[in-house]
């Protein structure tokens, strides 16, 4: 007789735990050809609250880590998912009805993303910030800041890659985020979870819901301890698109709007996805006096 | 015994106030469509002209006007001849600027020194810095091949009129764009003028159009289908109505909105030179100054010494007409934002703060408000709160560098924030933790075109001022 195997519960990733919803609610998640894989929790409106109480319980700690630190912890993110890359290939591959070796490709790029990523903690403020050649006797130098605790609706199709697309560069600056996984592919994320538990980042600094940006953004983008949100997991939903930015405007959110469709991954991404979520903090001091 | 001073008033006659003033648009004066209003003198309630009022109508409009001149004219124009228009208004401006000084104190009731040493040199800087940026944007870190937006709907507000114009104006221009400017409905005369010197510099029709009104009038200019970009400096409040106005659409934003500045004075702390800084961060302008200095957080160790001085210096301040060259504080800019500073100073009395003022003579005609402070404020206080706007002072006290920067980032607001003290590792130590846009260390309310500025949280978002200014007008 075959062994039975022993099946993974796939549950929420909030303030470094792996909680089930508070709701008790979860969803069934299907493979690309229509089968049962699992039943995923199902995050409510107060799972978010929580995540985003994690997120900003953290948020001192992480945004004054060196920048070196992050860089390291970062690269160790890629570290332990090229060790478990078996694992990333076959859920992406379950997920997004890749072949194998597509899949392979994919979790490649995500890995080598991460890496990317990481190099640039360190590099940034070189990079946007700027002396300033004031008409006066001042020390005047603007640097970037994080800009706080930033609402993620992740991509709805890239279930891995635009998963790491857009967490690395929120993270890699020193903010912490709440992140909301594609609905129909939410197991990669899961995994990923479990990666970032394993790779010294500090708990709350990424917190993880599965479920739906529509039911739960609403609540994110409303939320008055929330200081940014990207809108790119409800790519393509204008309407919806819109009702988030009306929300986000009740405490001035900086909102990184969604795209009429998702972006092609492979694209190299650019500064803009680290930059929309930076503040510029001019500090001015006499010289001499 | 007080020290007299003779009058020492600036002459009014280099300025030329015309009875009325249409729109300006596509390089003319036209007529607005809507009901003209009048601007004042708030120092003398003097009315000093009739201004149109734009209609939906004009600034439609005018938006086509901005649309035709940068499809045909201005985003097609190589960057060095742009740069040179940006230099002439620069010129333009040094040679104009007594006038415009004169005129800014009229309208404004801010002190001719203010308007005439920092506010007019401040826009020519402006014009000046970004000129040199129209032909170099490939060089600014934002790519090979920068394009501009196009049409930038831009709402200033009252208190720097002319300055608010220029940080506006000068980046979205040297970036290519074109734009639809609205003054403020009680501060549009130096607008007005700057349209004459887009004249004088044969800047091509309809890349710079100024449309006068109130919020009616600002509200169609940014909700506006043909508009790419907006930017806005004024309240937090309105800032957010435009943040839902734009959602869903493909308009980019800038808010510079308000603030309720920390200025924190360590026991170490230079001390006469802080109370220098104290005065001009929220004396400064009537402090009608979104980054005003209005909450002092003083060390407990030293706050007895540092409010007999502050006082003592607080009764040196000149206050009266705004032309005279020996006025330190001009008058407040309308009937309307005097009525909001009485009120939240009542509240501070109600609430039980003490409150303590400047003995001097207010004029009879005018809108006038004596320096103020208030101590014994807690962080409940609605005057610890809330942007007042005006020239009031709340003391709160501190034990350590920990309990201020507590005190100091418990806003929503994130604008700027003040250090003092001789310690280089505490003001590095504060300047990082303090979640504010400008952080200005053993000085405060400084501005320089190639110095970014702009807030955190609630006090909006983008930068105006240096390489980062740039970001705001280029895609």
């Amino acid at each position: 007789m075959s062994r039975i195997d022993v099946r993974k519960t796939y549950k929420l990733y909030i303030g470094g735990a792996f909680p089930r919803s508070e709701s008790s609610y979860t969803y069934e998640v299907l493979d690309s050809k229509g089968k049962f894989v699992a039943n995923a929790a199902l995050a409510s409106r107060k799972d978010a609250r929580d995540a985003v109480g994690a997120a900003r319980k953290a948020f001192g700690g992480w945004s004054s880590r060196t920048a070196y630190n992050r860089a390291q912890i970062i690269y160790r993110i890629a570290e332990v998912m090229e060790d478990r890359r078996p694992q990333f290939v076959q859920a992406v591959s379950q997920s997004e009805g890749l072949s194998a070796a597509k899949a392979g490709g994919v979790v490649d790029e995500a890995i080598d993303r991460l890496v990317w990523y990481a190099g640039w903690a360190d590099k940034i403020t070189q990079v946007v910030g700027n002396a300033n050649p004031v008409a006066g006797p001042f020390f005047n130098l603007s640097t970037p800041e994080p800009t706080g605790v930033v609402a993620v609706l992740a991509p709805q199709d890239s279930s891995l890659l635009g998963l790491v697309s857009v967490v690395a560069p929120v993270i890699v600056t020193g903010n912490t985020t709440v992140v909301v996984s594609s609905y129909e592919r939410p197991l990669p994320a899961v995994t990923f979870a479990e990666v970032l538990a394993t790779s010294d980042v500090p708990g709350g600094v990424v917190n993880i819901l599965t479920g739906s940006a529509a039911t739960v953004g609403p609540w994110l983008a409303a939320h008055m301890d929330v200081n940014a949100i990207d809108l790119t997991g409800i790519a393509g939903d204008a309407g919806l698109a819109a009702d988030l930015e009306v929300a986000a405007a009740d405490n001035l959110k900086r909102v990184r709007r969604a795209p009429a469709a998702e972006p092609d991954w492979l694209l190299d991404p650019g500064l803009e996805p680290m930059t929309a979520f930076l503040e510029t903090k001019t500090v001015w001091h006499p010289i001499g006096v | 015994m007080p020290f007299e001073y003779a009058p020492a008033l600036e002459s009014r006659a280099i300025v030329d106030i015309k009875p009325s003033y249409g729109l300006f648009v596509d390089g003319q004066f036209v007529e607005g469509h809507g009901t003209p209003f009048k601007t004042i003198s708030p120092a003398t309630e003097e009315v000093l002209a009739e201004v149109a009022e734009a209609d939906e109508a004009d600034i439609d409009a005018a938006v086509k006007v901005a649309r035709r001149a940068y499809d045909r004219v201005w985003s097609r124009m190589p960057g060095r001849e742009r740069a040179k228009y940006l230099y002439r208004i620069a010129r333009i401006i040094q040679e104009r600027s007594r006038e415009l000084a004169v005129l800014e104190s009229l309208d404004n009731g801010k002190p001719i020194k203010e308007s005439r040493d920092v506010d007019v040199p401040t826009v020519a800087a402006h014009f000046f810095y970004y000129a040199g940026w129209a032909d170099k944007l490939e060089y600014a870190g934002r790519g090979d091949d920068p394009q501009p937006l196009g049409v930038a709907a831009q709402v200033i507000p009252w208190n720097f009129p002319l300055l608010m114009l220029a940080w506006k104006v000068a980046p979205a221009l040297a970036c290519g764009n074109t734009v639809v400017l609205k003054p403020a409905e009680t501060t549009p005369l130096t607008a007005l003028l700057f349209a004459e010197i887009c004249q004088q510099a044969d800047l091509p029709p309809g890349v710079v159009n100024i449309v006068t009104g109130a919020g009616a009038t600002g509200q169609a200019l940014v909700g506006h289908p043909g508009v790419d970009k907006v930017a806005f400096t004024g309240s937090t409040e309105v800032g957010k109505a435009i943040a839902r106005s734009v959602a869903g659409t493909h308009k980019r934003v800038t808010l510079e909105l308000g603030g309720k500045a920390a200025n924190i004075v360590f026991d170490d702390a230079p001390i006469d030179q802080a109370v220098e800084g104290i005065v001009d961060g929220i004396f400064f302008n009537q402090g009608h100054v979104c980054c005003a200095g209005s909450r002092l957080l003083v060390q407990e160790s030293i706050v007895d010494d540092l409010l007999e001085r502050l006082k003592s210096r607080m009764s040196t301040l000149r206050m009266g007409d705004p032309l005279d060259k020996n006025t330190d504080i001009g008058a407040i800019n309308s009937g309307e934002q005097l009525k909001r500073i009485r009120e939240l100073s009542e509240v501070g009395d109600a609430e039980g703060a003490e409150r303590w003022e400047v003995a001097c003579d207010l004029p009879t005609k005018g809108f006038w408000f004596p320096p103020t402070l208030f101590t014994g404020v807690s962080q409940a206080h609605r005057i610890a709160r809330e942007e007042i706007f005006g020239p009031v002072l709340s003391v709160l006290t501190f034990r350590t560098p920990a309990e201020a920067l507590e005190k100091a980032n418990n806003t929503p607001y994130g604008l700027s924030a003040g250090v003092w003290t001789d310690k280089g590792s505490l003001i590095l130590k504060m300047a990082s933790s303090l979640r504010a846009g400008v952080v200005w260390a053993n000085t405060f309310n400084k501005f320089d075109p190639t110095s970014p500025f702009g807030g955190y949280k609630e006090s909006g978002y983008g930068r105006e001022g240096g390489r980062h200014g740039l970001e705001a007008y280029l895609k």
